[in-house]
């Protein structure tokens, strides 16, 4: 960061700053052009947050419509079915799904916020192998989600942890895959913290890990929890690394997180129904998206209730 | 964090010799703590060093019988067909471009949305939409994939009807979508960031007569700039991955193009369907598998090396 | 936050029960009553092709054994028999032949299979319902989808009983690591594998196919008996003429029976292993699937098996099920 660089550009800043001040004060008004450019951007600012929530009803309208003949509570409680798509419901799909949330939540959360504190708050940069561990987040939080199956496959299935086909196993797999978005959020989280809590905290003779424990992580808690929302959110919609890691897409009965009776999950349920020759599958893919909106907005309700609770500004 | 620096001895008349700092009894408890954390983060290491176990084992087979000059600079991607060819590059020009359409989709929608939310709208609005946001991040790729195919596809035809379209799949259109999925993350990240920003730095530009869009765009937008280029690196990498959306909605067509209505296959697309298909394991078919999936590896390895070097350029600090 | 951390705890020590509990476990104890006294664990794995079918018997069989759990996976044919052959399912669902390597694996260690036809498939060469082409030859095809075709447009394949003017033709076929690509290669253009690369590949869903064809009035593809047969009239089934007898035979279930409907009519098998029909659950089973074959097929759209079809996997199955090899 170099200092004469910023401070001339606050300097600018500043000068144009006081010249609009002076040109609305005396000369009477902001100048049309200042005004009309705000008004262009602030189009353009509506144009894209209403593109982006146009896309998500589009997707939404879409499934309901599609799956609207399916929409009623069989679809929740009764298990999957080859020979009667008409009446087959996502029951046991919906368990797994659950289960895997669950599980990842449980990984996932002590894992990456521990990982980005100690990023953050402990590690030395100067070290070459905190450095090292940084590079490898963020690497990993771009490996494609089918090498995390293939990952999974190799080494918690089969190789040295050898679990087996299990639900655990497709939730390790999972976590390992949104772990990285997690820490990273965290860390952007606990970076914005300011550093004068930490340092009056210190001050004042608690040790670091008291200050992390009552100052920092209440105060990163808004920004860990979205990177937590965003995360398992994923998890709960990933196909492909479950295919690999044994999630079997024709399960009648329900699961167990370390039994091994084969297990499904609804992204996956889904996606298989949809590929299906019969029409019938196809309204059943839909109204499966339908389900998963539903799942997905309880989880993120509850996550937005807790972040709303703790959102300071500084 | 850094450690307070010991302040020196006082300069007038120091009789007394400068105190350590240190704890006066040592601190287990924050020692093992310190450790424990250190481990969390040590899993990433783990984690990679498996990936890479995994992958360059199989990987190695298959360079033992296809050279690596054929496989990185080929333009044939045949590896099911005989005569198989393996020349990497449509494939690799697919994730690219598909990411490219993702990326001209995300980067104006996710920074619009932030800004917008983190300076113009009320607490009320922003409590109803940036929820909104989270809920497309929670879409499963799968609905994505096929809202893409059936729906996505005919209404680009509709809007852009004067290019070449041919056929149900096409890279700009599963670009598009891939785009759409990864908005919330540009969105939600630099929002964080930019609400991060000190309302003291937004105060003074008010109080200096700044309008709202240049505190927006010349303070608030430069301050949370590291968060903005995180949040866009990481939706970048999530684009170049993503699996399914590409799988169902581009093709499985390895055609080297840069046309938007094209059908393309990405590699993740290729790895996604080569996996779950009926090739026999432990063919040199299978292996393009793992390096295909080694060359995702380092290419996004590299993409973070450089980001990593642009995100501290640009930290901001305050206080 | 108290109040919130011992609420959470709560919950997922109510998850965890519910999700650790009873777990009934794979022996093959007699349970239960009413139907079937069976119980245990059958595992299925393998080609997506075949899938449809293991489910529908799987269910069925369910149906009248509540006490046995049956899972069928779709990890591709090659992924099928890695886990097969070491052991990790009970049969292998697969859209081809059994390859060397697997065969080798298998055989290190040391299981013992066999394959078992459940089904029969009519490989459908599909266009659409506007047009006038109602017969092809094997050469036909050939000149379409043989490496290195040039062929463009429909005025380009010579010998057509049809007025189809010179129409561009839009190709539509299955991802290039199915069953169905392998086979319809094979078959038409003498080795597998050996296919024009400038096509619409459909990947994963045979749907793309079937929504391609009837999208496109002068559009042609491949695709399993099944998609035709739930398409509803959006794409039409094109006479294949028999190279042996010279007559254009439609896809029907008659045709590809009696083995008239040449060379694009398949069979689709299973593998059953040595070890897992030693477990009275899944010498059962397959007997069911062989023998509910009509019911089977019905269900998942599928060609069935003659009647000497089923008596030779019967055959099989017993020969395996007493020691085999």
């Amino acid at each position: 960061m170099s200092d004469p660089i910023r401070s001339a550009e606050r300097t600018r800043l500043a000068t144009a700053g006081a010249r609009s001040v002076t040109e609305a004060t005396v000369l009477g008004g902001q100048p049309t052009r200042d005004v009309l450019k705000g008004r262009v951007f602030f189009a353009f600012l509506l144009l894209m947050v209403g593109l982006a929530l146009l896309g998500l009803a589009a997707l939404i309208v879409d499934a309901v419509i599609d799956g609207s003949s399916r929409l009623d509570t069989s679809l929740i409680t009764e298990s999957t079915s080859r020979i009667s798509p008409e009446t087959a419901g996502y029951a046991n799909a919906i368990l797994g799904t659950v289960y895997l949330i669950g599980a990842v939540i449980l990984m996932v959360v002590p894992l990456g916020v521990g990982a980005a504190l100690y990023l953050e708050e402990y590690a030395d940069r100067d070290r070459w192998w905190n450095r090292v561990v940084e590079v490898n987040v963020q690497n990993l939080a771009a490996v494609p989600s089918i090498v995390y199956g293939i990952l999974g496959l190799a080494f918690i299935v089969r190789g040295p942890i050898d679990l087996g086909f299990i639900l655990f196993a497709g939730a390790i797999t999972l976590s390992l895959l949104v772990l990285p978005t997690v820490i990273i959020a965290g860390r952007e989280a606990i970076r914005a913290v300011p550093p004068s809590i930490r340092e009056g905290s210190l001050a004042l003779g608690a040790t670091k890990w008291q200050t992390i424990r009552r100052q920092v992580l209440p105060a990163a808690i808004p920004g860990i929890a979205t990177g937590v929302i965003l995360a398992v959110s994923r998890a709960a919609g990933e196909t492909a690394p479950l295919l690999l890691v044994g999630a079997t897409t024709f399960v009648t009965f329900n699961p167990t997180v370390f039994g091994d009776n084969g297990y499904t999950a609804l992204p996956v349920l889904i996606f298989n129904n949809a590929k299906q020759a019969q029409p019938e599958f196809q309204v059943l893919a839909a109204a499966g998206i339908v389900l998963m909106l539903v799942v997905i907005l309880v989880m993120n309700s509850f996550a937005i209730w807790l972040r709303n609770r703790y959102e300071q500004r500084w | 964090m850094e450690a307070a620096s010991p302040t020196a001895a006082a300069s007038t008349g120091g009789a007394l010799p400068p105190r350590s700092l240190e704890a006066s009894s040592p601190r287990y408890g924050e020692k093992a703590i310190h450790g424990l954390l250190a481990l969390c983060a040590a899993l990433s290491v783990v984690t990679t060093t498996a990936i890479v176990f995994s992958l360059v084992e199989p990987a190695l087979g298959f360079f033992g019988e296809v050279p690596i000059a054929d496989f990185l600079f080929g333009v044939e991607w045949a590896p099911t067909f005989s005569p198989a060819t393996f020349g990497v590059l449509p494939i690799v020009v697919a994730t690219l471009m598909v990411t490219f359409w993702g990326l001209l989709v995300a980067i104006p929608m996710g920074l619009g949305a932030a800004i917008y939310l983190s300076e113009y709208a009320s607490p009320r609005v922003r409590k109803t939409i940036k929820p909104a946001l989270e809920i497309l991040a929670g879409m499963p790729t799968v609905a994505i994939g096929f809202f893409a195919l059936y729906f996505l596809r005919p209404l680009l035809e509709d809007l852009l009807p004067f290019l070449p379209w041919s056929g149900p799949f096409s890279a700009g259109v599963a670009g598009v979508a891939v785009g759409l999925m990864v908005v919330p993350i540009v969105a939600s990240i630099s929002q964080d960031a930019m609400s991060a920003v000190p309302s003291g730095l937004r105060e003074a530009a008010y109080g200096l007569g700044a309008t709202r869009m240049r505190v927006a765009t010349r303070v608030i937008f430069p301050a949370a700039l590291s968060g903005i280029v995180a949040s866009i690196v990481l939706a970048t990498s999530r684009a170049i991955g993503e699996t399914m959306i590409v799988l169902l909605a581009a093709g499985a067509s390895p055609n080297l193009t840069a046309s938007f209505t094209e059908s393309v296959q990405t590699m993740t697309a290729f790895i996604g369907q080569t996996a779950t298909g009926d090739i026999a394991t432990g063919t040199i078919t299978y292996d393009t598998i793992f390096a295909v999936g080694l060359l995702l590896f380092v290419m996004t390895l590299l993409l973070n090396l450089v980001s990593i070097r642009l995100v501290r350029k640009y930290r901001e600090v305050y206080d | 936050m108290r109040k919130l951390l011992v609420l959470a705890a709560f919950v997922v020590l109510a998850l965890g029960a519910a999700a650790c509990g009873s777990d009934d476990d794979s022996s093959s104890a007699s349970s239960g009553d009413g139907g079937g006294d069976l119980s245990g664990t059958i595992r299925i794995d393998g080609s997506s092709t075949v899938a449809p079918l293991s489910e529908a018997a799987a269910e069925l069989f369910q149906g009248e054994n509540p006490g046995v759990k049956v899972t069928v996976g779709t990890s591709g044919t090659g992924g099928g028999f890695e886990k097969f052959c070491v052991g990790e399912t009970d049969i292998s669902d697969a859209s081809r032949k059994i390859e060397e390597d697997e065969v080798a694996l298998c055989k290190k260690n040391g299981i013992a299979f066999e394959e078992v036809q459940v089904a029969n498939d009519a490989l459908s060469v599909v266009v659409n319902p506007e047009n006038p082409v109602e017969c092809m030859t094997v050469d036909q095809l050939k000149q379409i989808w043989n490496t290195d075709s040039k062929v463009k447009s429909w005025g380009q394949v010579t010998g057509l009983v049809a007025d189809v003017g010179d129409e561009q033709m839009a190709l539509f076929g299955p991802g290039t690591d199915s069953g169905t690509f392998d086979y319809f290669t094979e078959a038409i253009n003498g080795e597998e594998g050996v296919s024009r690369a400038d096509y619409n590949n459909i990947g994963e869903d045979d749907n793309g196919v079937i929504n391609g064809v009837a999208g496109d009035q002068w559009a042609l593809g491949y695709v399993p008996y099944s998609f035709v047969e739930e398409s509803g009239g959006k794409v039409k089934p094109v006479a294949i003429e028999n190279p042996e007898t010279g007559d254009c035979v439609e896809p029907t279930l008659e045709n590809v029976q009696d083995g008239s409907y040449a060379p694009l009519g398949r069979g689709l098998y299973v593998y059953p292993s040595g070890a897992a029909l030693k477990k009275q659950e899944v010498l059962d089973f397959l007997t069911f699937y062989i023998e509910s074959n009509d019911a089977i097929t019905e269900a998942a759209t599928f060609v069935p098996m003659t009647a000497a079809q089923k008596d030779e996997s019967l055959d099989e199955v017993h020969a395996l099920a007493e020691g085999g090899k």
